[in-house]
């Protein structure tokens, strides 16, 4: 089994997954490896991080220095194709023309989907963070607590590999001895705004992300990862042998042909491959789940994008993992006698209660940073990061919940914007635009988002894609809870910054004027949430849909919370246990 | 999504590069005297121009040129190449003018761009470069590459904003500031421009260092 065209797809599978990116690389990976046979959906072209990264190429390689376009909105590099905030023929509408109540939708439309090119952060959600309702009375609970999630965070973090410490924080989970890969030393500007903010009680500590600054334990890892399953130890073993460490250059966000970071097309899907058990079907767009008579479903109907044609497949099982828009698209797309509002739709949740991260960000330069002495601070991207530090005055803030804080100094590579803060002409000016480079600082909060009845989606009624699938239309509103913690987020950066000697503009005190909008940390969760009740909720906390429980939604459209802690992470630690107890119900023949 | 500093713009998140951008070009008036033959007809009119495109080819080295078609004339281009070895000297015996590591290039491949980004530069650089020979003919019956230095200066200060710029420099100075924004972008891009700012990245390393002695000394880390 491999990455196949049509002609050569089996007469039926017993999981299909649709979706290549976090949740379906990890729930094809759990499945594989577990003797299942599975054929996986992707609506974009194949994609090899191997041969296709541009590693090295410096911004002087790129067409206009890399600069965002709209074809490639976060630069030329960047890892993503045929994708970003639009996609040709794939149109997406809003509810309202009120910028502020709009919704930014980011895609990409290729093989491992959104994590060529994400930023790698991978915080564990605390325990806190799975039953915030509990704590302040709004949102809701998941439907288990951080203890039962914990032995999947340990095995993601050691299957993708992750760097980071323990620092033993409120709500910032340690991870067991040796399970992490050591973190990256700070740079010079790390360490100054560590030393002058400490006075004000916050931390500045090493980030987790999945990056593999030494080689993994291929020795030890398999064992822990498949007890008792040593066809999979072999297997991972060798596909970690197949990784580099970090060589500290080139941009994360371009994608790794060392393999070095994780993207689901470097990790989850090779070793899956791997098995034999896996056949990839990309340019394959799903359109809606097929139920049979029995109320369950039985397969997928696609659009073969390259002809055009529309074709269906049969599988034992369904897992839907096509990020949280695209999963509540299809849900609402799969429309039947049984399910006329769409596919376990009988809450009506579909849709509703979608979230992103709350986004704010102040940069400033500062002089004590000029003139340092010279030497190479590329690294990989973020080495340390300020966790949330103000668990204990939740009270007293004027919001619920809270955010962490990444920044970045260093003397990275130049482009488009160098010199531009210096005046004049000749030696002078070269002279001050080589005192002030580096000397830039960036800090960006990411806050927790509370699911309100205003932030969701639905079918459009009128507009089509070029299929003629129902597109969907996206309503937001922010809440004040985040609107103030933005402010706060402002006033906060503002303040290190002056501690650090650094000048900034004014902060922005209008905390909706502040946050980014809806969609544009690309942190896209809820739109299916899992509870305890099927009243309340449209998955269980397998993510099973109650009414169709060989049904799985394993991306972040089950998230019923949006703590301030990235969510691939968890999403790959929920697709892992939910796929595991998928398997033990088709062995049991539950389904 | 990772955020870089705010002085490293190529890097810093692209919606704001891009609101930056915007801001900068809005805030640059097109020279009010141009005359009516010097109006330009769009970029994209440029033949054989084309985009990015959705799915382009990334691990491929590009140069200016190669995607659309450059619209600099000669004159303009000549002119361009002078303007950067003003901004840009040299600093070490042996480095290269700008002009010969192809800033200009860069320069030319910007402001013919199809992409609203940069369509607002079109105007004012091409404007400008035009100026910049009519102002030196004016004062020393020369076009601009052919003036001496002093000669070269003369003009630069009056616009380069160092010092109050008159009332009837105002458009020259907004051209000079978005050139230099231009200039200086391409000229640190490359190897030698890496070398005169001091990034020494890029290149593959075992481990990560961190600071050096020296850097957390200056900083009072040490």
């Amino acid at each position: 089994m491999a990455i196949i065209t049509e002609k050569d797809l089996q007469p039926t599978y017993d999981v299909i997954v649709v979706g290549s990116g976090a949740g379906g690389g990890q729930s094809a990976y759990t499945l594989t490896m577990n003797g299942v046979k599975v054929l996986m959906l992707e609506a974009g072209r194949n994609y090899d991080p191997v041969t296709e990264t541009p590693m090295f190429q410096s911004k002087a390689d790129a067409p206009l220095l890399g600069m965002g376009t709209r074809e490639k909105p976060f630069g030329f590099h960047d890892a993503t194709v045929d994708g970003g905030w639009e996609v040709p023929g794939e149109p997406y509408t809003q509810g309202s023309t009120d910028p502020k109540q709009r919704f930014d939708w980011w895609r990409a439309r290729m093989l491992g989907g959104r994590t060529n090119h994400w930023g790698r952060i991978s915080l564990r959600n605390g325990p806190y963070d799975f039953k915030p309702y509990s704590r302040d009375g709004l949102g809701f609970d998941w439907p288990f607590t951080y203890d039962d999630v914990a032995p999947y965070y340990d095995k993601v973090e050691m299957l993708v590999g992750v760097y980071g410490s323990n620092e033993g924080l409120e709500n910032t989970p340690d991870s067991p001895n040796g399970t992490l890969l050591p973190p990256p030393k700070a740079r010079a500007g790390e360490l100054y705004v560590k030393k002058h903010v400490a006075k004000f009680g916050i931390p500045v500590i090493p980030i987790h992300r999945a990056i593999l600054s030494t080689r993994q334990d291929h020795v030890n890892f398999p064992g822990r990862l498949h007890p008792n399953n040593p066809k999979a130890q072999k297997i991972i073993a060798k596909a970690m042998q197949e990784r580099a460490a970090c060589f500290w250059a080139t941009d994360c966000g371009r994608g790794c042909s060392i393999k070095a970071n994780y993207q689901s097309t470097t990790v989850h899907l090779p070793p899956a491959l791997a098995t034999g058990n896996l056949d990839i079907l990309c340019n394959a767009h799903a359109r809606e789940v097929t139920v049979g008579a029995d109320g369950k479903a039985n397969g997928v109907i696609y659009i073969d994008k390259v002809t055009g044609q529309e074709r269906a497949v049969k599988g034992k099982a369904v897992i839907l993992a096509a990020s949280s828009g695209e999963t509540a698209r299809i849900l609402l797309n799969s429309k039947s006698n049984r399910f006329p509002n769409g596919l376990a739709n009988g809450s009506g949740l579909v849709g509703k209660y979608i979230m992103d991260t709350v986004g704010a960000s102040l940069g400033g330069s500062v002089p004590a940073f000029e003139n340092l002495p010279v030497h190479n601070e590329e690294g990989a991207g973020t080495h340390v990061y300020i966790p949330w530090w103000l668990y204990k005055d939740a009270s007293k803030l004027g919001f619920a919940r809270g955010y962490h804080i990444e920044f970045a100094t260093g003397r990275r590579m130049p482009g488009l914007g160098t010199g531009s803060a210096s005046p004049g002409y000749g030696k002078s000016y070269k002279e001050e635009v080589r005192q002030k480079y580096g000397a830039g600082i960036g800090f960006s909060g990411r806050g927790e988002m509370i699911p309100n009845e205003n932030s969701f989606c639905e079918l459009d009624p009128s507009v089509k894609d070029k299929w003629g699938i129902p597109v969907l239309r996206f309503h937001w509103k922010w809440s004040d809870h985040e609107t103030k913690q933005a402010a706060h987020m402002e006033a906060t950066f503002a303040m290190m910054i002056e501690a650090i000697g650094g000048k900034a503009r004014k902060p922005q005190v209008d905390g909706s004027k502040a946050i980014e909008a809806g969609g544009r940390i690309i942190h896209e969760v809820g739109g299916a949430i899992m509870g305890a009740e099927a009243k309340k909720s449209v998955t269980n906390q397998w993510n099973q849909c109650w009414e169709v429980p060989n049904l799985l939604l394993n991306d972040g459209s089950a998230f019923c919370s949006n703590a301030d802690k990235n969510p691939t992470l968890t999403i790959m630690a929920l697709a892992w246990r939910a796929t595991d107890h998928l398997i033990e119900e088709m062995r049991k023949g539950n389904l | 999504m990772e955020n870089i500093p705010a002085d490293n713009s190529g890097q810093i998140d692209r919606r704001q590069a891009l609101k930056w951008i915007g801001a900068a070009a809005a805030a640059a008036a097109i020279f009010p005297h141009a005359s009516a033959q010097d109006r330009l007809a769009p970029p994209s009119a440029s033949p054989g121009g084309k985009r990015i495109g959705w799915d382009p080819l990334l691990n491929k080295n590009y140069v200016p040129g190669d995607l659309w078609a450059l619209t600099l004339t000669p004159k303009q281009r000549k002119a361009a190449a002078a303007l950067t070895d003003l901004i840009l000297p040299p600093d070490n015996p042996g480095d290269k003018l700008p002009s010969q590591l192809g800033v200009q290039n860069f320069v030319d491949e910007w402001i013919s761009s199809p992409y609203d980004e940069t369509a607002k530069d079109r105007p004012v650089i091409v404007e400008g470069l035009d100026w910049l020979d009519a102002e030196a003919q004016r004062r020393f019956q020369k076009d601009f590459a052919d003036l001496a230095e002093p000669q070269k200066c003369a003009i630069a200060d009056d616009i380069c904003g160092k010092t109050a710029v008159k009332k009837e420099f105002k458009s020259a100075q907004n051209f000079f500031n978005r050139f230099r924004y231009l200039a200086a972008s391409g000229y640190y891009s490359t190897p030698q421009g890496w070398k005169d700012v001091g990034y020494t990245g890029n290149v593959p390393m075992v481990d990560f260092p961190g600071p050096t002695p020296e850097a957390l000394k200056h900083l009072g880390l040490a």
